[in-house]
């Protein structure tokens, strides 16, 4: 700093205004301006495993908290607690079977909301009466949030499976059919005036311009559908499931069992984030053709 | 380039187009005939915009009066490439063809336009020059009667429009569509055309035939005497215009 500051001293009568600088901008000797790399507004490259920090303070703080005893584990069971009784479920099977029937239900629901939400979105996107008919219901039905309609599904369907995949797929038709409906419409005119002037034919324009232009919408709406898909299958399997990871959870509540409901939790979370992933290597597949900012 | 024959291909009559987005027609006529090279030249919003669009048949949403007759077989080049982003280069050449030698033919015009070898690329890894070659090479692969250009070189810089111009001339010689060039750089459309048409308010205002001698100091006289005839029509004094190039 010192011999910075001697280099530069040369310089400062000419540079300094005539008055009103304090004694802090007097110390420090204005910085030659050619040197002074600009200032980076934007964050700069991610590192690929950055985001596993967050994550890992939380254990390190649970593993603390638990080994001092300052964390009661009947309010949070410690992680080497947690671990042997996933081992313990794993062993007696009662994870596995438990998971294959939510993974299930949600695969269903999530291949059957999918589908009616796209065919709607079609139907509502492409054609005017479709949208005179369809789309003001659709709105209507996302007003009325999804656990609403459940007491009426129990009496249409019953408590059984069917009820609950009912519940699940229509959670996951209102993304899919927004995001793809609106895509649809998004299509831009000049895409459209191309598709006239080469003499497309009504097909072609559909399969060759207007479904892949309306992917990225629907793979968006997918995103949030496989998101809604989780959510509906906790609410639906913690009433009156009999099987099913939410219904391990709310049994082990009965029986104070915490260990059990952490493990139930975790599980969630990794189905979630399993699923997310899927989704976003799909669409980075299906979408290679876009240029964008976060590569 | 191609004696253009007597018989005209389009044939505009009293052309009236009215609350267009960018400018209104006002009893048009205007001929084209075969292989004839005509620029439309005028200020924004005279209607050359929309006198080409109501040739392309694109002006559904227009009201107005008048006959068009124009070749079915024609194409259009936008201002923009209009490349469907999600189609590889090839791909986006041959859309909508559906006969045997697509891919073929589509070959063969990409490598007229300069760009053999980029068949697999995606559009968003071409420049914007690249990109317009692509999109002639779309329309010249059609074989068109009628080419239409919408300022297809408006949104490209001044060394790669030399180049589209002179790669341009070559492909009309060898394809000889009739072509309407829309156009408001004048020098653009002596270089190019054979006819020049000035559109003033909706109507035109200028029919000028392009006859320039084939080089030399004549030819740049020439070419002189016609810009700054072109010039004054579209209301730019003398002063404010720089020397020819």
């Amino acid at each position: 700093m010192n011999a910075y500051s001697r280099v530069a001293e040369p310089a400062a009568p000419f540079e300094l205004p005539p008055q009103g600088l304090g004694v802090s901008a007097l110390a420090e000797p204005p910085a030659p301006a050619k040197t002074q790399p600009h200032r980076r507004l934007g964050i700069g490259a991610a590192d690929p495993l950055g985001w596993l920090l967050g994550p890992a303070i939380l254990l390190l703080g649970w593993t603390i908290g638990s080994f001092t005893g300052w964390l009661d584990s009947r309010i949070l069971p410690a992680p080497w607690a947690t671990i042997a009784a996933a081992n313990e479920l794993i062993a007696d099977g009662r994870l596995q079977a438990n998971l294959a029937v939510s993974a299930w239900r949600a695969t269903q629901g999530l291949a059957l909301g999918s589908s009616i939400g796209l065919t709607l979105a079609i139907a509502s996107g492409l054609t005017l009466a479709g949208g005179y008919l369809i789309d003001g219901a659709v709105q209507m039905k996302r007003a009325v949030p999804i656990l609403a309609l459940i007491p009426l599904l129990i009496i249409w369907f019953g408590i059984g499976e069917t009820m609950k995949v009912s519940v699940i797929a229509l959670a996951v038709f209102t993304p899919i059919y927004l995001n793809t409906h609106a895509a649809l419409r998004g299509i831009e005119t000049r895409y459209v005036e191309l598709a006239e002037t080469l003499g497309l034919s009504r097909k072609a324009f559909l399969t060759e311009v207007v479904l892949p232009g309306a992917l990225p919408g629907f793979l968006l709406g997918l995103r949030f559908a496989v998101a809604s898909s989780w959510l509906a299958l906790v609410v639906v399997e913690q009433m009156n499931a009999t099987s099913g990871i939410g219904y391990m959870i709310n049994l082990a509540r009965v029986y104070a069992e915490t260990d059990v409901i952490v493990v139930g939790l975790l599980v969630y979370a990794i189905l979630g984030l399993a699923s997310d992933t899927a989704v976003r290597a799909l669409e980075r597949r299906a979408l290679s053709w876009r240029r964008t900012l976060a590569r | 380039m191609s004696a253009p024959s007597s018989l005209p291909i389009v044939r505009v009559r009293d052309l009236v187009r009215r609350f267009t987005i960018k400018g209104v027609l006002d009893g048009v006529d205007l001929e084209i005939r075969r292989g004839e090279f005509v620029a439309l030249l005028g200020r924004s919003g005279c209607g050359k915009s929309t006198l080409l669009r109501a040739i392309a048949r694109l002006d559904h949403e227009a009201t107005g009066s008048g006959d068009i007759v124009a070749p079915q077989n024609l194409s259009v080049v936008f201002q923009d490439a209009r490349l469907l982003p999600w189609k590889r280069v090839l791909d986006n050449v041959i859309l909508g063809l559906a006969d045997r030698d697509a891919r073929e033919r589509g070959q063969k015009a990409l490598a007229e336009v300069e760009l053999g070898g980029r068949e697999q690329s995606w559009p968003a890894e071409l420049s914007g020059g690249e990109q317009q070659r692509v999109a002639l090479a779309r329309s010249l692969v059609r074989e068109p009667e009628l080419l239409l250009a919408d300022e297809p070189f408006g949104a490209l810089d001044a060394l790669t429009r030399i180049r589209m111009h002179v790669l341009l001339k070559r492909l009309v010689q060898a394809h000889s569509p009739a072509v309407l060039l829309v156009t408001h750089d004048v020098d653009e459309a002596i270089e190019l055309a054979d006819r020049i048409v000035v559109l003033e308010q909706g109507k035109v205002a200028a029919d000028i035939p392009v006859a320039l001698p084939a080089a030399g100091t004549e030819r740049a006289e020439a070419f002189a005497a016609l810009r700054r005839e072109l010039l004054a029509r579209l209301g730019v004094q003398p002063t404010e215009a720089r020397p020819a190039a």
